[in-house]
């Protein structure tokens, strides 16, 4: 679908999935410090770590007992699909020395969303530094809120916000699905991913509904994929 | 050091690994034609995998419906309206909370 304003849109799209997903960082502020971590480790958590479903797995194991040193494991496995959607953008961003390493602590779910639904290399690192930054700068000034004020500014899922986020990620995917096998590869992807939910730890339902998708896809003759 | 602090700062350096790990893939490897086979087809498989978890999974690991389906489904209708992203996005938004309002 051409677009007449790629990089007005571009744009528009980072911020869209920035604000819905950066509103996230009030109830992890809130959960950690529930969970008996302080302000200070809380922020730094979302200044350094920088990946969702990973903050919420460390500070739920303390919350829980549990050693914190076996929570640090279990989250970091979790961030381990980090290295797929690094292994996604490389392509497209090409960056070396202080950008790739300013780069790499922006790669996380939407970003790599972003960048890779653009079709234009240009737009795509575009997508990628607006979503990450977006996302960083909303993602902590939240948590330092949620922090501070706990649980009584309410919860995002209120405001519809995980709803927004679902919708974002269609909105990325839609433009891709005029041809047949696209649709297909799309559909698989969802399934597997529903289909592992109850059976692996979050996040990981992504990475296995992203593979079997591929892999179905390399499958298809190649005229219709 | 507390364990707390212990655990946090091992996170934040092995998190951090992962991502860099994953930029750092030499270039032969990524202009590889299976490489780019398969690049060509991530962005489909991996938003089909993200919307539907992202709407469909609860605590836990279980699978729920809820507003969020309802926002979904709004947000489908939109694009094939051809509605633009951020407008669209703020619908399914407000029909979950809607829904969520009223129930």
């Amino acid at each position: 679908m051409p677009d007449p304003a790629p990089r007005r849109s571009v744009v528009g799209q980072a911020l869209g999935v920035g604000v819905a997903t950066g509103a996230y960082g009030i109830s992890f502020g809130a959960i950690s410090t529930a969970s008996g971590l302080s302000v200070l480790q809380t922020c730094l958590l979302s200044l350094l770590v920088f990946t969702g479903a990973t903050q919420f797995a460390f500070v739920g194991v303390v919350a829980a007992g549990g050693n914190p040193l076996t929570g640090a494991a279990a989250a970091t496995l979790l961030g381990s699909r980090n290295l797929f959607y690094g292994l996604s953008v490389a392509p497209l961003l090409r960056v070396r020395g202080l950008r790739r390493l300013a780069a790499a602590h922006l790669v996380i779910d939407e970003s790599t969303a972003v960048a890779v639904a653009q079709d234009d290399p240009v737009e795509a690192r575009r997508g990628f530094w607006w979503t990450g930054l977006s996302v960083f700068v909303l993602w902590n000034l939240m948590t330092l809120a949620g922090a501070v004020a706990g649980t009584r500014i309410g919860d995002p899922r209120t405001y519809g916000l995980d709803a927004a986020v679902g919708a974002a990620f269609l909105g990325l995917l839609w433009p891709r699905l005029s041809s047949p096998g696209a649709r297909v590869v799309a559909l698989v992807g969802a399934a597997a991913a529903t289909g592992v939910l109850p059976l692996v730890p979050a996040g990981v339902p992504i990475i296995v509904g992203g593979a079997v998708a591929v892999l179905f896809g390399l499958a298809l003759p190649r005229r219709t994929a | 050091m507390s364990a707390v602090w212990t655990g946090l700062v091992l996170l934040v350096v092995a998190c951090y690994a992962v991502k860099l790990a994953g930029l750092s893939v030499p270039d032969r490897v990524l202009e590889h034609p299976a490489t780019r086979r398969v690049s060509d087809l991530i962005p489909v498989a991996l938003l089909g995998a993200l919307v539907a978890t992202q709407v469909l999974a609860g605590d836990d690991g279980a699978v729920v419906v809820d507003a969020r389906l309802a926002g979904l489904a709004v947000a489908a209708v939109l694009l094939a309206l051809r509605v633009p992203f951020l407008p669209m996005v703020a619908l399914a938004a407000f029909t979950a909370a809607l829904l969520r309002l009223l129930t």
